[in-house]
């Protein structure tokens, strides 16, 4: 160990009052970094996984357009050519094929307008979550004919049960008009106001015959292994899909392009989120640049006997710099620590949200909200920290060569 | 005590407050670098709590007025059951009821409407789509909600206006329609049965939420009451109040005017549940914000005091062995740490005040990001709003902690005994 940072530590322990003080801020600004940062990391990957899982899926194939005009006769024509390329791309989880169109839906009493859509039972069990927010019923089952899930907005407003009828009048692929009569099998809620009042779920063949769709579908909905996986299985769908020589211009969108006011949503409060850690460093940091400049004001006539005997104030600099950077590394990695533990802690037991859950849950975000922990999230604020107290720590540190000696020693 | 005395004592007690202040003041002024230091910790520290604070409280009153000028209004009136079910069969029938109930009821200044809306479904030769059919009278509706000053293309609807609709830019784009073009509503009349009537496109609106622009398409109340053969009936009465927008008296003389097994009356806190949720979270979370800057600031203000006690130790001892008791000590100290917090605070609500001020004009503007406040029921700009009680409570947070953070270095400083302290350099 140099003599410099032997001096430098004995420095920092001259007055342990002060540096623990010191330590304690430092540790508790990279405390809460780590915490925020998980929390909200956690957040947005419970948004998105619920809002992927209850309804559009990691990726879709569709015609061209369908997604701005969502209209019946842009169709993806060969839906079983994209299943053959689908079970070729590894980590593709699942898949499922859908076809929906605007119906009027009417009770005995009541007509509303909806969106009907065609799924194919099983495999949307693998895709979505639909089957697991069946409260009331079952969910359709692969024989299923002429039945149907229902929203539980939508039930309430069209005061139907289970069991109840209820008449699709819209119009079909070929611009005849598509009329069926199907019965309420199971009602589902997601606490998404917006899903649970305008759809309702019907077996895709019976979907098929109804709107004539001649064994076409609107959209391929796929899962991913994770959302990592996405980017590489977008690229691979969209190199192949040329090759498949079909009629109509398809395109491959992901959740982003899905779903574009969630990631928008995201963005805006990882921003707002970046503005609120940046006051609080701000805060953190003239904290700590006090407590430096005040250490050296205090210390004048120390560093003046070091000048009279020949230290040179480039020493005299690296050894206050020492100082406070030790004093910051061993605050940042206490943050660290204590930050990640508790991060752990709520990771496996989840922070209760209910006072929020009418908030919340519109956006997916039911129960208790978990943290991830990550690499990201553990390191960037703390690292934050670093860098904005070396700043705090050069001003005071500079100071100490425009002193001169003589003076320096008169000071009290 | 007589007059005389009790007068010579508060005089006495004035005369030592005012010395006692006017040495604390002093004293921080001897070393005015460690003075500055102190006072940018406590400025920046209720610059960021006032700022932050004003903007989270901007967002919601964003949010509030958006929800309320989006066809809610203060209070509303429906017809009981409605609310549960919002079908034609639960219209007020008789509106003249309410009407003369409101004229006695409500104070001056106070505007009111009343609407029929219904759920219908738009369609022309290419698209269908779910929407609100909302039939108004032009006038009184303009006075309550966003639509009379929201007119971005073609005009607003006239009296004279039997078939003309109002609907919103949005929804214009999504149909492929213009102005001029026919749109077909089709919805459940009174006898149940579908009713359907083309209506003539004659302007377009722009909300502050594409959602909004999507879902309400305006047309006459009499168009409405004649397609849905609902002769004079409303669906809903929408009212504004002069002044704050809650008013518990008002409402509960409107609830003793109305018949209860009739008429239903709900405040726009309950027509908004998501809002208000944010407005009750609001209030925690503004909290932790307190409470962490607070934190942050606190290592700085005790370790800075601290410091200066430890430097100003052989001050304290001669203080001590000229009989001073350790009791005027702690006072001395803590006295100049409030005058020192007093005067942060002071600039520190200057400053923020000027931030706050400078962002009032323009406000930030999130129309880059606007699908994500969309999502998030956030409006397009977010313009800083300053509550009292915001300001209020983060100054007291200041003060209050900072003192308690204060008497830490203050006891220390009354502990300190002559001998030691004077032997100290």
């Amino acid at each position: 160990m140099s003599v410099d940072v032997k001096m430098a530590w004995r420095n920092i322990w001259r007055n342990p009052r002060r540096t623990i003080l010191t330590i304690c801020a430092i540790a508790f600004a990279s405390l809460l970094l780590v915490f925020m940062l998980s929390f909200q990391f956690g957040s947005y990957e419970t948004m998105i996984n619920t809002s992927v899982k209850i309804h559009t899926g990691h990726l879709q194939v569709q015609a061209d357009e369908y997604q701005d005009k969502k209209s019946i006769r842009l169709v993806v024509p060969n839906p079983e050519k994209i299943a053959n390329l689908l079970d070729k791309i590894p980590k593709v989880e699942a898949y499922t094929f859908r076809g929906q169109a605007f119906s009027l839906i009417s009770s005995k009493e009541r007509t509303y307008g909806a969106v009907v859509k065609g799924i194919d039972p099983e495999r949307e069990a693998t895709v979505s979550r639909l089957k697991a927010l069946i409260r009331q019923g079952d969910f359709l089952s692969k024989d299923d004919t002429d039945q149907a899930l229902v929203g539980k907005l939508l039930a309430r407003n069209l005061r139907v049960n289970i069991g109840d009828e209820l008449t699709v009048v819209g119009q079909g692929r070929d611009g005849s008009i598509a009329a069926t009569v199907v019965k309420v099998k199971g009602i589902y809620s997601s606490g998404i106001d917006e899903f649970d009042r305008a759809s309702i779920h019907i077996p895709l063949e019976t979907f098929q015959e109804v709107y004539t769709m001649r064994g076409v579908v609107h959209e391929v909905v796929v899962i991913a292994d994770s959302l990592g996986d996405i980017d590489t299985i977008k690229r691979t769908i969209k190199a192949n899909l040329l090759s498949l020589n079909l009629k109509k211009a398809l395109t491959v969108l992901d959740w982003n392009e899905l779903m574009p006011g969630l990631r928008q949503s995201i963005e805006m409060d990882l921003v707002s989120g970046v503005i609120f850690y940046f006051l609080l460093v701000l805060v953190v940091a003239f904290s700590i640049l006090n407590t430096f400049l005040m250490a050296i004001f205090e210390r004048t006539r120390e560093f003046g006997v070091l000048m009279a005997i020949g230290t040179t104030p480039g020493r005299l600099t690296k050894v206050l710099l020492i100082e406070s950077m030790t004093m910051t590394l061993v605050g940042i990695v206490a943050g660290i620590v204590i930050g990640s533990l508790v991060t752990v802690y709520f990771q496996s037991h989840g922070i209760d949200i209910s006072g929020a859950s009418e908030l919340l849950s519109q956006f997916g975000i039911t129960g208790r909200m978990y943290p991830k922990l990550s690499l990201l999230s553990a390191v960037s604020g703390p690292l934050a920290v670093l860098i904005i107290t070396f700043f705090a720590a050069i001003y005071p540190a500079l100071k100490v060569r425009r002193m001169r000696p003589v003076e320096a020693m008169r000071a009290v | 005590m007589n007059r005389r005395a009790w007068n010579m004592s508060f005089i006495k007690f004035r005369h030592f407050f005012i010395m006692y202040l006017q040495l604390a003041w002093r004293n921080i002024w001897r070393n005015p670098r460690r003075t500055a230091v102190i006072l940018t910790a406590v400025i920046i520290g209720i610059w960021s709590m006032i700022l932050l604070g004003s903007l989270m409280r901007g967002i919601a009153v964003g949010m509030i007025e958006n929800g309320i000028s989006t066809l809610t209004g203060h209070l509303q009136i429906h017809h009981k059951g409605y609310r549960n079910d919002p079908a034609i069969e639960n219209s007020i029938t008789d509106p003249v009821v309410v009407e003369n109930a409101l004229r006695e009821v409500l104070p001056k200044g106070s505007s009111w409407t009343a609407r029929v809306r219904v759920s219908a479904v738009a369609s022309n030769a290419r698209h269908y789509s779910g929407v609100t059919l909302v039939g108004i009278d032009p006038v009184a509706e303009a006075k309550v909600s966003f639509i009379g000053t929201a007119i971005s293309q073609g005009r607003y609807l006239n009296p004279g206006d039997h078939n003309g609709i109002i609907v919103g830019e949005a929804l214009l784009e999504k149909f492929d329609t213009k102005l001029g073009r026919k749109l077909v509503l089709m919805s459940q009349d009174t006898h149940r049965e579908n009713a359907s009537r083309a209506f003539r496109i004659i302007g377009t609106f722009r909300a502050e939420m594409e959602a909004t622009e999507k879902q309400f398409v305006f047309v006459m109340r009499k168009a409405s009451h004649k397609m849905l053969r609902l002769g004079d009936g409303i669906s809903e009465i929408s009212i504004l109040l002069p002044g704050k927008p809650d008013n518990p008296e008002i409402y509960d003389r409107l609830m003793t005017a109305l018949p209860s097994e009739q008429f239903e009356v709900n405040t726009w806190r309950e027509l908004l549940p998501f809002q208000t949720a944010y407005l009750r979270i609001l209030d925690g979370f503004m909290w932790i914000w307190y409470f962490v800057v607070f934190v942050a600031m606190g290592f700085g203000i005790v370790n800075t005091t601290l410091m200066a006690v430890f430097e100003r130790m052989r001050e304290f001892g001669l203080l001590k062995a000229l009989g001073m008791k350790p009791w005027w000590i702690l006072r001395e100290v803590l006295t100049e740490s409030f005058l020192l917090l007093v005067t942060g605070m002071i600039i520190g609500n200057i400053l923020a005040f000027i931030c706050i001020y400078a962002l009032s004009g323009s406000g930030i503007d999130l129309s880059a990001l606007a699908a994500g406040a969309e999502y998030a029921g956030m409006t397009r700009v977010i313009y800083p709003a300053v509550a009292l009680k915001d300001i209020f409570v983060s100054n007291l947070v200041v003060l209050l902690l900072g003192i308690l953070v204060s008497t830490y270095p203050a006891v220390k400083a009354a502990r300190f005994t002559p001998v030691e302290a004077l032997a100290h350099t």
